[in-house]
């Protein structure tokens, strides 16, 4: 169909990084969502205004603005530190300051998406955990986790599909997923077109299969739920 | 004179919400076996007073007994009643079974993981036990072939009857019933109350709000009547219906007769 001359190999170690990236990128956010959202429900002001905080810097910041701050900023910022403290010099690593930027990103999203799933979970369903005598802790984890989960796992699909397609701006700063090397092949066979549809058709391949998992992981989820 | 012991006591119980004081000192005594039927028109309070009564809201001032023990309030930053330890009131909770008007059961489960759920994770029962318990209890309450469906896909009173057995598998001390049978289609309210008879026929202790002025008659062994936060009426069926010593609950009941 297409010829690659020989760089197909290049292009599929880049979609490796590129799915390590996104795996890895999807667990911090999933991580720092459920902290914001319950940050944004606690009693606590000072844990509410630190969510707000972050997701209103987040959600108002361009990926790829955040991505080079981290990158470059972060970069001179632990040097900073580094040397007051006489440390040797750090290297952040590309791969670090790309998956910590899009996890911190997408933790943001993340902590809206799960915070509406939790605001949607029946009063009636915790109150009845609680006159059982569970702690709230206990709450959360027997009843409320899996009763959101329901809730946010459309807005969970959607950000875990924005998520790896944002992983195509870890080229930028040098990164070699998969986007970088079509960018290198294409330059040296001068095709570009050639290699960006590949790809595009890769992106689709891992969005498509993305979907799949989640419809399943709904059906999942939504047993015990009157079908209307 | 009673010589059975003490379930609950409870003193001078006020609640406020905001400005309003739902509760005006309430002091009620339930003895081992009581069943109470607390009736009273909408927004009487008695719902509220069932919820205090296991902190699902929190008392403004007022002690609460469970079998002679104190639930110990102290006052927050705020000057607002708290729980002193939450510890003492999870573990007091345990032994209050509550059915609410809505069910509430945990929709995510089905029937048999709802009635084991507290029992192996509060309890910390082992499992193996509290699933023959529960199979038990819910062919008790005819629920039996039901038990691997998910809550959404039984009746109202099926839902309300493994309620039921969701609280008598803590093996509680005392069952608390909230309007049990106000959520359900007219036609599922008797296999509920026919559950509920069963259980005072065996002697447990009940305090159940409700609307059933037939079942408050013929079932409970006391009815207390509450209006606007305060209870009116106080006594054994066959006395307050016939006799009442409150002109609100003549008129109360009066109204239940002609409908």
């Amino acid at each position: 169909m297409f010829d690659l001359h020989g760089y197909f190999p290049m292009i599929l170690d880049g979609m490796l990084l590129t799915v390590e990236v996104a795996l890895l990128s999807l667990l911090i956010a999933v991580i720092l969502g459920l902290l914001g959202a319950l940050a944004k429900l606690s009693n606590s002001k000072i844990a509410r205004t630190l969510a707000t905080v972050y997701t209103t810097i987040i959600r108002g910041i361009p990926d790829l603005v955040l991505m080079t701050l981290v990158f470059f900023g972060g970069q001179i910022l632990l040097n900073n530190i580094g040397d007051s403290l006489g440390w040797e010099y750090i290297d952040i690593s590309p791969f670090i300051a790309g998956t910590l930027t899009i996890g911190f990103i997408f933790g943001a999203y993340m902590t809206e998406t799960f915070r509406g799933g939790i605001l949607a979970v029946s009063r009636g369903e915790i109150e009845a955990a609680l006159a059982f005598g569970m702690s709230k802790r206990k709450v959360f984890i027997r009843i409320t986790l899996p009763l959101m989960v329901r809730h946010a796992l459309p807005g969970f699909g959607n950000n875990w599909m924005v998520l790896a397609k944002t992983t195509a701006l870890v080229s930028v700063i040098g990164l070699h997923d998969m986007v970088y090397n079509a960018g290198v092949a294409g330059g040296s066979t001068r095709q570009p077109f050639t290699f960006y549809l590949v790809v595009a058709m890769l992106f689709l391949c891992i969005t498509g299969l993305s979907d799949l998992g989640l419809r399943w992981a709904n059906r999942r989820y939504s047993i015990g739920v009157r079908k209307v | 004179m009673d010589y059975r012991k003490t379930a609950l006591l409870v003193d001078n119980l006020h609640k406020y919400f905001g400005q309003e004081e739902v509760l005006k000192g309430i002091s009620l005594e339930a003895c081992e076996g009581d069943v109470i039927a607390m009736v009273g028109a909408s927004g009487s309070g008695k719902s509220t007073f069932l919820r205090c009564v296991n902190l699902l809201e929190t008392p403004t001032s007022g002690s609460i007994y469970v079998r002679g023990e104190l639930i110990r309030m102290k006052q927050n930053r705020n000057g607002d009643s708290v729980p002193e330890d939450l510890k003492q009131v999870e573990r007091i909770r345990t032994r209050l079974g509550m059915v609410f008007q809505q069910f509430n059961l945990w929709s995510h489960m089905t029937v048999l993981e709802n009635v084991i759920e507290a029992p192996v994770h509060v309890l910390k029962i082992a499992k193996k036990e509290a699933v023959e318990r529960a199979e038990e209890l819910l062919y008790k309450v005819g629920i039996y072939d039901r038990m691997h469906y998910h809550p959404a896909h039984l009746s109202g009173g099926q839902q309300q009857r493994v309620a039921i057995a969701r609280a008598l598998a803590m093996e509680p001390d005392m069952l608390l019933f909230d309007e049990p049978t106000s959520a359900l289609d007219p036609e599922l309210v008797g296999e509920v109350l026919q559950v509920m008879r069963d259980l005072a026929e065996e002697g447990r202790t009940m305090i159940v709000v409700t609307h059933e002025m037939g079942f408050a008659q013929e079932v409970s062994s006391r009815v207390v009547f509450l209006h606007e936060g305060s209870i009116e009426e106080d006594g054994p069926p066959w006395k307050v219906f016939k006799n009442p010593s409150s002109e609100r609950f003549r008129q109360f009941v009066s109204k239940y007769v002609e409908n």
